[in-house]
């Protein structure tokens, strides 16, 4: 290159040196660069913001208290779609944490050295298979054996008037809340499983080693070693996890039953934010409608903010204490 | 003695069923992903002839093929790629090298993950408002715009990386030479970090190779061939989302067609950049 000049200039320079302004130049476009995307994300806000004011003035906080959702009369409550997402989700982690955790236990302390590979690669695969697939293999293959071999027998077991019964009213044809929440179980897993893999396999050999010098059973040596050292960045993976499924909008959207009641069962068919948003945004008619599916938008935005902020702060603290 | 064996027996059962529960799941979890992939492959590869490539989306109940939405994919990805590259490595850039220890680089990194992990539904809204609603029209250019939202997080936080992995030494001696630190980024960084930003770049494209929200309201979908990038594009995801919707067994065949095709191509990208990845840890 010709501005590589020689260290030692024959002539004395004058003022900037070679390239300074070319050097400053790129710093700027680079510093560009980082602040268009803080602005896509503030752009992002704002837009959210702007769109669904017009709801957010008229209803008022009872915009995510109530659960009319009527285009015709122009009443709108996020109720049924809010309860929808954190309950999916909410549920889909109980699934989902306890496989995952116990296939990263698995891949790191009980796995055959032959085995580790193939597995592993194929888990942190599967983690990016797109959620629509997901959405497919849900509504045609999984719902209707989920209705035949769950859903039927968690009915048929439930005693009269206990609060289970409550819960598996209504009509078992393998999609509503439950069954979503399994597919976004299903979906998280992987992701969460490699991550989870990834910082047990980040623990120095020599904690391990040594817990299990001390005679520790693998067990103990995962649950009261491993897992603790790991504290923070699992709870951070696990909050991505959830940030995850709250987000998602395919594959709910295929299985969900797509009601805006409030879901009054874990059969009842319910929707999510993002559900709502993907089936009528197109379809909306009047200024109010997509004013309301934005604001719709903007609580979930609040939401998925809430819990990646809680995560970082959670994750600082431990750092702090470690 | 008796209690202490007694204990340790408690021990050993605790472990074996703790031993027991990781196998299990672990197979539980590999059975269902199998499933998912037996079924596309079941489905999926009966529909595979040449029509799909080269014939558009067909009428309900008539043959067609996917070649309009294959190729609508192609260009948004293009697009999206383009952008997102372009912003992603330099963002990276001076998150690594000028921003590091700001305030605002701490700042822009974190407003970076929280994008990273946006719900994609929410980035289509706002392509939507920003993109689609001012000119009265979906179009395949706000589609690729609102991939470029969801890629370039991923391109800044894996440049950002390895550009950190890179030894001090390297930036050193291309100053000691005089180089300016422009010169020395582009030149020695870039190059000696190549397979990783090429490995962030592969994994972008296979995060939005099958994203579907945010085409929902950007790029709409469309029956016929449309190479103007300003006019709504057909593409696969939404394709895949209307036809498997659809009451008509040809469009759920076409469904999972492509639905197999998006699976296969995430997944044969994802591979190539771990290849890529592995190449780069060796010598």
């Amino acid at each position: 290159m010709s501005d590589v000049s020689p260290f030692i200039p024959t002539s004395a320079p004058k003022g900037r040196p070679r390239g300074s302004r070319l050097s400053s130049l790129f710093e700027g476009l680079c510093f560009a660069a980082a602040t268009a995307l803080v602005a896509a994300l503030g752009g992002l806000l704002v837009a959210l913001f702007i769109g669904g004011w017009p709801t957010l003035r008229k209803f008022g906080v009872g915009f995510l208290t109530t659960s009319t959702w009527n285009p015709v009369t122009e009443i709108y409550g996020a109720a049924g779609p809010l309860v929808g997402t954190l309950v999916t989700s909410a549920v889909s982690l109980v699934f989902a944490l306890p496989v995952a955790a116990g296939v990263a236990f698995f891949l790191t302390e009980l796995c055959p050295d032959r085995l580790r590979r193939p597995i592993g690669t194929a888990v942190e695969l599967l983690a990016g298979i797109p959620s629509i697939v997901y959405g497919m293999w849900g509504l045609f293959v999984l719902a209707p054996l989920f209705a035949r071999h769950v859903e039927i027998p968690l009915m048929a077991a439930a005693p009269p008037g206990s609060l289970w019964d409550k819960l598996t009213t209504g009509i078992p044809n393998g999609s509503g809340i439950l069954m979503a929440s399994v597919i976004l179980a299903i979906m998280i897993l992987p992701f969460m499983a490699a991550t989870l893999r990834d910082l047990l396999l980040s623990v120095p050999p020599a904690v391990r080693e040594s817990a299990y010098g001390l005679g520790a059973t693998t067990k103990e040596v995962v649950l009261s070693v491993t897992l603790p050292y790991i504290r923070s960045g699992a709870i951070g993976a696990v909050m991505l996890g959830l940030g995850r499924a709250l987000g998602e909008t395919m594959a709910v959207t295929f299985v969900i039953g797509n009601s805006h009641d409030f879901p009054a069962s874990m059969f009842a068919s319910g929707s999510t934010i993002a559900s709502t948003i993907a089936n009528e945004f197109t379809e909306a008619s009047s200024p109010a409608h997509f004013s309301a599916l934005i604001a719709l938008g903007l609580v979930l935005f609040v939401i998925t903010f809430t819990v990646l902020a809680l995560a970082r702060l959670l994750l600082g603290l431990q750092e702090k204490h470690a | 003695m008796n209690r202490r064996s007694e204990l340790m027996l408690r021990r050993r059962i605790v472990d074996l069923m703790f031993k027991g529960f990781c196998i299990t799941v672990t197979v539980l979890a590999l059975v269902a992903l199998a499933a998912i992939l037996w079924t596309l492959l079941a489905r999926g590869v009966g529909g595979l002839d040449l029509d799909v490539f080269v014939r558009a989306t067909p009428a309900p109940n008539s043959h067609g093929g996917l070649a309009n939405a294959i190729i609508g994919s192609v260009v948004m990805c293009l697009i999206g790629m383009l952008i997102a590259t372009v912003v992603g490595v330099l963002a990276g850039t001076w998150l690594a090298e000028y921003g590091q220890g700001s305030p605002y680089g701490s700042v822009v990194r974190f407003l970076n993950d929280v994008l990273l992990s946006a719900p994609s539904i929410l980035v289509g809204l706002f392509v939507y408002e920003v993109l689609v609603a001012p000119f009265h029209g979906f179009s395949a250019v706000a589609g690729g715009c609102a991939l470029a939202m969801i890629a370039a997080p991923v391109i800044t936080r894996t440049t950002e990386d390895v550009l950190r992995l890179q030894p001090s030494m390297l930036r050193e001696s291309g100053t000691a030479l005089g180089a300016p630190m422009a010169l020395v980024i582009r030149e020695v960084l870039w190059r000696s970090a190549r397979g990783g930003i090429v490995t962030g770049g592969l994994l972008a494209f296979a995060r939005i190779s099958g994203e579907t929200a945010p085409l929902l309201f950007t790029s709409l979908s469309n029956q016929f061939f449309e190479l103007n990038p300003l006019k709504p594009m057909a593409n696969l995801p939404v394709v895949i989302f209307q036809y498997a919707l659809s009451p008509y067994d040809d469009w759920r065949r076409l469904a999972w067609v492509g639905a197999l095709l998006i699976a296969a191509t995430v997944l044969g990208v994802t591979i190539v950049a771990r290849i890529i990845a592995r190449e780069q840890h060796r010598p």
